[in-house]
């Protein structure tokens, strides 16, 4: 009987902390109060919207039908939807060799801190310029990443002028931040042993980094390179509303001159588009993980 | 297992390396023919034109505009932005809910729920089988045409303003919403859900207690996600009239005042930053129990 007790009293200490009751209710009666004040702000008029929304939306919805399916309008939108595609690759290998080249200085297990370094006193000058290429690096990615695509290709519409070409570069810079973000939690994920094991054999830094860090980080970065693909393709369509080609601009051209017909051909084109990327890409990711 | 292999394959290996050549030829052919098509020109980047306009880009960037005025003007459309991502996150899940609990094939037709009915009526099964594919049908095509598009449409149908955003992210984010929601109810351990069949539970009492319980805490790190992004979409937003600081963006870079809109820039980056740093709170606790 004692032993029993005694269990209970040691289970009780390994099992942690209870989080409080009221938490989920205060997250719950938060979530409600945002919303309401969402609602407020937004002038959301919930009963005109179930009134006339229905209506309009059935009625708008009806004037898309039929698609435009001339084929001079099918051969103008197969070249968008190409050019489009080719935006999204040629942006993501862009992104993909952006933050290849960065990634290793933005991870701390490879820059000062870490297995790699234990058994090293750093000089105070070295380990300083070590640090700030680091905290560079990091900066970098940050600032590529939180700057929207649409603010990007704005700039570089600015740059180099109208055209596909500002799209790509838009898609790759911002895109070449997050994917930094995401190698760099794939290199601070690594196993650590074989790095530890290469160390013991008296292998050099680049040498770990060649055969120890990077045969398993390599399939993980390409997967990620190619969800980003997924996200790219919607991201390109997006772009042409900024003068950046592709789909996006003949959509905006659509919606603008009421063009409906062509805009319902447009809308399933992207559908079309998206829909095979992302079964690619998932095919793709399965074959390489 | 190697012996094996070098005993019968090599044949078989030859082919799978003429493949692999196969598959690489192509992909750099995709990327060259992409490279074209993108009108990609990287010495466009240098040219003293290009160069000159970056320059002028920036340094009429800096400093930002933090007039007073501007900064007091600036606090409604960042309440809005605000506004405008939690109601269209809240509507999103409302509508990816349903439909992604509609979507779960497990739930649906397939799994411990209905091992036992094997040999149900085909037109039982049926009935089953319909909401299924509806659902997932409605959800992909909500996701597959991106949220501006979505924004432009509700522009048309219901006016300016910061509610047709709402309704684009509701719509475009429901989609995705959706299917992760019935991906990660597809994932869920089964072994809780026979405990509960075997005890005689309903399908409901098990969705409640046996399903729901072990999604709840990635529900709502995604729906968090999904929140993220809904600030970062409300710069797109802006650009087609549907309200928030993407509205001011736009304004101020068509009036080519570099200045304001670093200044919004920045506080999208805050923005972002801050609602980054919630949400990961928020994760530690959920993920916590």
């Amino acid at each position: 009987m004692p032993r029993v007790q005694s269990s209970i009293a040691d289970a009780r200490s390994v099992v942690p902390r209870q989080p409080r009751r009221w938490f989920p209710l205060a997250m719950a009666a938060a979530v409600v109060i945002l919303v309401w004040w969402s609602a407020r702000g937004t002038e959301v008029d919930l009963p005109l919207l179930f009134r006339d929304g229905p209506d309009a939306m059935f009625s708008y919805a009806g004037r898309l039908f039929p698609p435009d399916l001339r084929p001079e309008f099918l051969l103008d939108t197969a070249f968008g939807g190409l050019e489009t595609l080719a935006i999204s690759i040629m942006g993501s290998l862009l992104a993909t060799l952006l933050a290849f080249g960065v990634v290793f200085f933005a991870s701390a297990n490879l820059m000062y801190a870490g297995v790699l370094f234990e058994r090293e006193a750093a000089g105070r000058i070295r380990g300083g310029l070590r640090l700030s290429f680091y905290l560079g690096a990091k900066g970098l990615l940050n600032l590529l990443r939180t700057i929207p695509e649409i603010v990007w290709a704005t700039v570089f519409v600015f740059a180099v002028g109208l055209g596909p070409f500002p799209g790509v570069l838009a898609l790759g810079v911002h895109n070449g931040g997050v994917l930094g973000k995401l190698f760099g939690e794939v290199l601070e994920n690594v196993d650590r042993r074989p790095i530890e094991a290469l160390q013991a054999t008296g292998a050099s830094r680049f040498q770990i980094l060649i055969y120890g860090i990077l045969p398993q980080a390599l399939p993980h970065f390409l997967a990620y390179a190619l969800y980003r693909w997924e996200v790219n393709i919607r991201a390109a369509a997006m772009l042409g509303l900024v003068g950046a080609g592709g789909l996006g601009q003949q959509i905006h051209i659509a919606i603008s001159l009421f063009l409906e017909h062509q805009l319902l051909t447009l809308l399933l084109a992207i559908y079309v588009i998206v829909t095979a990327v992302d079964y690619l890409s998932a095919y793709l990711r399965r074959l390489i993980i | 297992m190697t012996h094996r292999l070098s005993a019968t394959a090599p044949s078989f290996r030859e082919s799978k390396r003429a493949l692999h050549w196969l598959f690489f030829g192509g992909v750099f052919l995709v990327f060259l023919g992409s490279a074209r098509l993108a009108q990609v020109d990287p010495w466009s980047l240098l040219d003293a034109r290009a160069r000159a306009n970056f320059l002028r880009f920036f340094a009429g960037a800096f400093p930002p505009d933090l007039s007073t005025e501007f900064l007091r003007f600036l606090i409604k459309p960042t309440l809005e932005t605000i506004q405008i991502s939690i109601l269209g996150t809240a509507i999103a899940v409302a509508i990816g809910l349903p439909l992604g609990l509609l979507g779960t094939a497990t739930l649906a037709y397939r799994g411990v729920l209905h091992a036992r009915e094997v040999f149900s009526a085909p037109a039982r099964r049926g009935i089953r089988f319909l909401p299924y594919v509806a659902s997932r049908a409605l959800l992909s095509a909500f996701r597959s045409i991106p949220e501006f598009v979505w924004a432009f449409m509700f522009v048309r149908a219901v006016g300016l303003g910061p509610f047709p955003g709402v309704l684009a992210i509701g719509i475009a984010y429901g989609g995705m919403i959706g299917k992760v929601y019935s991906e990660i109810l597809e994932a869920v351990d089964p072994q809780p859900l026979e405990a509960l069949q075997a005890t005689g539970a309903s399908r409901w009492q098990i969705l409640a207690y046996g399903f729901l319980p072990q999604a709840y805490p990635s529900f709502v790190s995604y729906t968090l996600y999904r929140w993220e992004c809904a600030i970062r979409a409300s710069a797109v937003m802006g650009l087609v009239g549907a309200g928030g600081l993407g509205q001011q963006i736009e304004i101020s870079m068509r009036m080519f005042d570099f200045h304001q809109m670093f200044t919004l820039v920045v506080i999208l980056f805050g923005l972002v930053g801050a609602v980054d740093w919630l949400s990961a709170r928020i994760r530690r606790r959920v993920f916590a129990r």
